[in-house]
């Protein structure tokens, strides 16, 4: 008995001894624990909760009514026009980009892996005076646009090709390391049993990355549809015509609509909120994926 | 001897279309802005980007971008730290959460970060008697460049940090050094280049910021205005010359700033591939 004991202990004071050499002592684990979650509180919780408490100031009935005034209405359309525009054009390029990428070796492969970057570097406001600069009256279209009666900037179009240029590289970075990951076998596989190339990307390649893809997807559509400065640039804030959802809540705003501003802020409060909560879903799903793997 | 052959088909599609896409979208449109310039002779070009405003807006958002990043960088190590080593109710959720400033719209993070912060919010109210102003002061610019770099100090040291072998740790420790020496001289040095990497990246993306830092700088010319909005300023008088001579200038440091970070991250991923 006292021989179970004593091993009993001696594995207890391992433990211990463990536990001290590599953890910090409780009251340091305490301290940092609630340092950082003050700071997070400071910068992530309290202005979230700010934005629900201020939309619902002037209580439920003055919440609604901002929600459906027809300049919201509009708002909201044109937010989903661009998205529905934006993330299917940048799916079908990441998907292509990241073929060509992960499934074949030529010169300069870095250098374009780079270059699709280059939209995250560029400030959204520089995203917007670009678009000016080809489409805008002084612009290298602009009397040819004029002439045939078609407008770029300040109008919906324009507003579409800044939402593309700040979400181009979503997807294909996604893609991209995971295709890596994937190799070619599989592909090669179907390719030996007859299958065409339509065939192996959508029964091999894609159901491979499907939650890669998903997740690729829901972050384009989140910034599609939240994007605010190259779209401030390219709109010119026409109300009820070339307002999206963001630049509604900047107009409230500014108009000092304040209980408006944060009701329509509070729908895309809500957006990122259900973004977060599909991407902690997609990532307990690949974990999940991983060990049924591991253990297969 | 022959090269093995790709039998895969669809190269010449895939890459035909990306460099197509590439191009319409990004390439040619970037290039538009370089070409504007030339519409300025040299010192006319300088003349507009070393303006007094224009200097003044440069410092205020490499400041405070500066000054943001340091802080993402000592509290987003921090809190990687706390989500990967302990454990604490609630912590999936703040998992989670970290990445709320990449999901929430800039405006509505700028319109938030002003109510919670002016003389009258929640917090700013408790740093008023303080004699502390943060809305509408450069502070206020810190603050919302410091919400929108959050996740991304945490979101690379993190990774790392669960991949740290705990017999390092243990080695270190048998040797006889104490938790701040194998902190000091193991774990800090594993995660050195994730971290700069991180602090590179939420720089990177406060400088081109607008948004969010519109509403609560208060846009005081020569104190709280930063470049973005010098470009929009310009832009609304017609100077789309003058707007995009300041474009380039950010556009150029984007780029070294961008090649710096692929540089970091090819060494930061060689340095933990190498300690496995």
């Amino acid at each position: 008995m006292s021989a179970t004991a004593t091993t009993q202990y001696s594995s207890y004071r391992n433990k211990v001894a463990r536990s001290r050499a590599t953890s910090e002592p409780v009251w340091i684990r305490y301290l940092l624990t609630t340092i950082a979650l003050t700071f997070l509180t400071l910068f992530l919780f309290v202005p979230l909760a700010a934005v629900f408490t201020e939309a619902l100031r002037k209580g439920f009935d003055t919440y609604i009514t901002a929600l459906v005034d027809p300049d919201a209405l509009s708002a909201i359309k044109l937010t989903f026009i661009a998205a529905l525009i934006a993330v299917p054009l940048n799916l079908v390029f990441g998907v292509a980009a990241a073929w060509a990428i992960t499934k074949f070796e030529f010169k300069g492969k870095s250098i374009l892996i780079t270059l699709i970057d280059l939209p995250f570097a560029v400030s959204p406001v520089i995203a917007g005076l670009i678009y000016v600069l080809i489409f805008g009256i002084q612009g290298w279209f602009g009397s040819a646009l004029v002439d045939n009666d078609i407008k770029v900037i300040f109008a919906i179009p324009g507003i579409v090709l800044a939402t593309i240029f700040v979400t181009f590289p979503f997807v294909a970075r996604e893609l991209i390391p995971l295709m890596q990951a994937q190799g070619k076998d599989e592909e090669e596989a179907g390719l030996v049993l007859g299958a065409s190339g339509w065939q192996i990307l959508w029964r091999i390649t894609l159901p491979n990355v499907k939650w890669g893809l998903l997740y690729g997807v829901i972050l384009t559509n989140a910034r599609a549809m939240g994007e605010f400065g190259a779209v401030s640039v390219v709109s010119g804030h026409i109300r009820g015509m070339t307002n999206t959802l963001p630049l509604h809540v900047e107009i409230l705003y500014n108009e000092y609509n304040y209980a408006a501003a944060f009701a329509v802020a509070s729908l895309l409060a809500l957006l990122a909120l259900v973004t977060l909560a599909l991407k902690t879903f997609i990532e307990w799903q690949v974990a999940r994926n991983a060990i049924q793997h591991e253990s297969a | 001897m022959a090269k093995q052959k790709n039998i895969l088909p669809g190269f010449n599609l895939s890459l035909g279309f990306t460099i197509f896409y590439l191009s319409l979208i990004v390439l040619i449109p970037l290039s538009a802005a370089f070409i504007k310039t030339t519409e300025l002779s040299m010192p006319e070009f300088w003349e507009v980007i070393t303006a007094p405003r224009v200097v003044a807006s440069y410092k205020l958002t490499f400041g405070a971008s500066l000054v943001g990043a340091l802080i993402n960088a000592v509290f987003g190590l921090l809190t990687a730290w706390v989500l990967v080593r302990y454990k604490f109710p609630g912590k999936k959720l703040i998992d989670a959460i970290v990445d709320l400033p990449f999901a929430l719209p800039t405006a509505v993070a700028g319109i938030a970060l002003t109510a919670v912060y002016s003389a009258n919010g929640w917090i700013g109210a408790w740093l008023e008697p303080l004699g502390i102003k943060v809305a509408f002061t450069p502070i206020g610019v810190i603050v919302a460049l410091t919400f929108i770099g959050l996740p991304f100090v945490v979101r690379t040291v993190q990774p790392v940090l669960e991949d740290l072998e705990a017999e390092t740790e243990e080695a270190a420790a048998s040797l006889g050094a104490n938790r701040w020496q194998t902190f000091v001289k193991i774990i800090f040095p594993a995660i050195g280049p994730a971290l700069l990497t991180g602090f590179a990246l939420a720089f990177a993306r406060a400088i081109g910021e607008y948004g969010s830092v519109i509403f609560i700088a208060g846009n005081m010319p020569m104190v709280s205005e930063i470049t973005p909005l010098i470009i929009i300023t310009k832009l609304e008088q017609y100077d789309y010359a003058g707007a995009t001579a300041v474009a380039v200038v950010m556009l150029v440091i984007s780029f070294v700033l961008l090649f710096a970070i692929n540089g970091l991250q090819w060494w930061s991923n060689r340095q933990r591939t190498a300690a496995n």
